[in-house]
């Protein structure tokens, strides 16, 4: 027979705040007029989805800012159904997916929404559009979801 | 090139849940093992490296401090090092360096997880930054998901051809695990159970997907001069090959997998190996998930991108098979993750010094083993043989 022994509970909880710097800032700037802020490289010509400082690539600083388009299409994507963890900012059950925006060279992770969640709900290849929250916060979901299109 | 190095004695815990010891308590029984299997004095130890998953997971900072004592520590130098799911095969890389590099002859390395004393899920979750990436990971299950729906429509792989391929590898690990004795998970499963088990990510189902366990894995990496010392078998370190990738999971291709392909092409090109399914004789794959097993048999070589489905239908990486893959069960049985990739290396040793037990391969010479840390983002493979 196995003999039970005692277990001690402690919670650690550390509040951070976390600088967002001027890259973070002006994208989240983007996001509450609407926009998705690319940047795109002079020596590569990539666009690079959110907008960074420099070339992950070429390392070359990249100062050129580009309005990205808010449709495109879904690369892959994984239906969560599962338990609910603490930390989560958003309840499943949601649709993550990475999706190709028109005329950009990286894939931009987001949900996918405005559908059933189900398990043949979307498949790789779907058309999709970015639909934004009404109450824009400067962050990343101001974006609601992209919903299916066409 | 370094001095040749070779693993001497791997020493295990019993894996699984484990609130009847304390944290410390747990490495120590892996510790006390090797240095039992060896006899090693652990006076004569150099150095020690010890790992685990980021201090949230551990709900401990600086864990290789807490376990000084029962690392046998004291008065020596020691370093942990860390690199996610990848941690143990890091750790096995770094004992290798200090002894390739004549800083050190006996090294001391070991890797814990007490994965169900915290919330392993929500801890993979802080492994992201909270700008852009953190709000989209639903613990790993949803990412490794996404690469796998990625990889069937790269290669126009049908569903449910993916799907017989991972069961039969999730039947295949559960029965193989009853063979291993420290193995948690074990279990005789039908192909009912398994096709039509809880959807954990779509379309990832629960026997897809490695448990929650605890466990230790200590390891003794010694000098040439050293093994010549003693009556023990050793199991040489032929190759090494690590390679990271990009931070932003969009940035990179994690299905022809840069970092996995190149860790493997390292490690093939040190170990002299030019055809890795003719001459690897077994293969510890770090297999958290099953359909991620078969994305690594392509990019490891095993087979052609876009065919692991049929290989492992075939039987081609069955433990009778061409290249007996996770003999031991692997990760998919068993995953106290700051000590998994450890398991790899320590299984990979075990197999070619003849002492696997009853999951042994018969006559093993050559073994490959891997593990993947970040969100998909850094891949580690060694060759360890039984000759120099």
């Amino acid at each position: 027979m196995s003999k039970d022994y005692n277990t001690l509970r402690h919670v650690v909880r550390l509040p951070h705040s976390y600088a967002a710097g001027p890259v973070w800032t002006r994208f989240y700037e983007g996001l509450k007029e609407e926009k998705i802020y690319g940047a795109r490289c002079d020596k590569c010509s990539r666009i690079y989805v959110p907008a960074r400082s420099f070339c992950p690539n070429c390392h070359e600083n990249l100062d050129e800012w580009v309005e990205v388009s808010q449709e495109g299409e879904v690369v892959s994507w994984a239906y969560s159904s599962d338990r609910e963890f603490f930390g989560m900012q958003v309840k499943p059950p949601f649709i993550i997916a990475l999706i190709k925006l028109d005329n950009t060279d990286s894939n931009f992770l987001h949900f996918v929404g405005g559908v059933d969640f189900d398990k043949s709900a979307i498949e790789a290849g779907q058309r999709v559009r970015a639909v934004w929250n009404d109450e824009k916060k400067g962050h990343m979901m101001d974006i609601k979801y992209f919903e299916p299109i066409g | 090139m370094g001095r040749p190095v070779a693993i001497i004695g791997v020493g295990q815990t019993k894996h699984g849940r484990r609130f009847d010891v304390s944290y410390p308590e747990l490495v120590k029984e892996a510790v006390d093992a090797v240095f039992e299997i060896t006899g090693i004095d652990p006076g004569d130890i150099d150095g020690v490296v010890s790992g685990t998953m980021p201090s949230m997971m551990e709900g401990v900072a600086l864990t290789h401090f807490y376990f000084a004592d029962v690392l046998r520590s004291v008065g020596k130098p020691i370093m942990k090092t860390e690199t996610c799911g990848s941690t143990g095969a890091s750790l096995a890389i770094t004992g290798y360096y200090w002894v390739a590099s004549g800083m050190a002859d006996l090294v001391l390395v070991v890797g814990s997880e007490k994965m169900n004393e915290g919330d392993s899920q929500a801890t993979m979750t802080t492994v992201l930054e909270p700008f852009y990436q953190r709000y989209f990971i639903a613990g790993a299950p949803g990412i490794f998901s996404m690469q796998s729906q990625e990889w069937s429509v790269r290669f126009g792989i049908p569903e449910e051809k993916i799907r017989a391929a991972a069961t039969k590898l999730t039947i295949d690990h559960h029965k193989d695990a009853f063979d291993n004795p420290y193995a948690h998970i074990k279990k005789e499963l039908t192909e009912d159970e398994v096709n039509n088990a809880r959807i954990i990510t779509y379309p990832v189902r629960l026997w897809d997907v490695c448990p929650n366990s605890d466990g230790a894995c200590a390891v003794i990496f010694a000098s040439e001069d050293k093994v010549r010392q003693m009556d023990r078998k050793p199991a040489w370190i032929k190759g090494v090959g690590y390679s990271g990738e990009e931070y932003w999971f969009g940035d990179s291709d994690k299905v022809v997998w840069q970092s996995a392909i190149q860790a493997s092409r390292e490690a093939y090109k040190m170990a002299g190996i030019t055809n890795p399914i003719e001459q690897l004789d077994v293969a510890e794959v770090y297999n958290p998930f099953t359909f991620q097993e078969l994305l690594f048999y392509e990019c490891f070589g095993f087979c052609d991108f876009g065919k692991a489905c049929d290989e492992t239908l075939k039987g081609t990486f069955a433990r009778d098979g061409k290249l007996a893959c996770d003999p031991s069960g692997g990760t998919l049985c068993t995953n106290p993750i700051g000590a998994t990739g450890l398991i790899r290396v320590s299984e990979a040793a075990l197999q070619v010094t003849g002492q696997a037990g009853d999951h042994q391969i018969p006559g093993a010479k050559l073994a490959l083993a891997h593990a993947m840390g970040g969100v998909d983002q850094y891949n580690a493979v060694l060759i360890l043989g039984s000759e120099l």
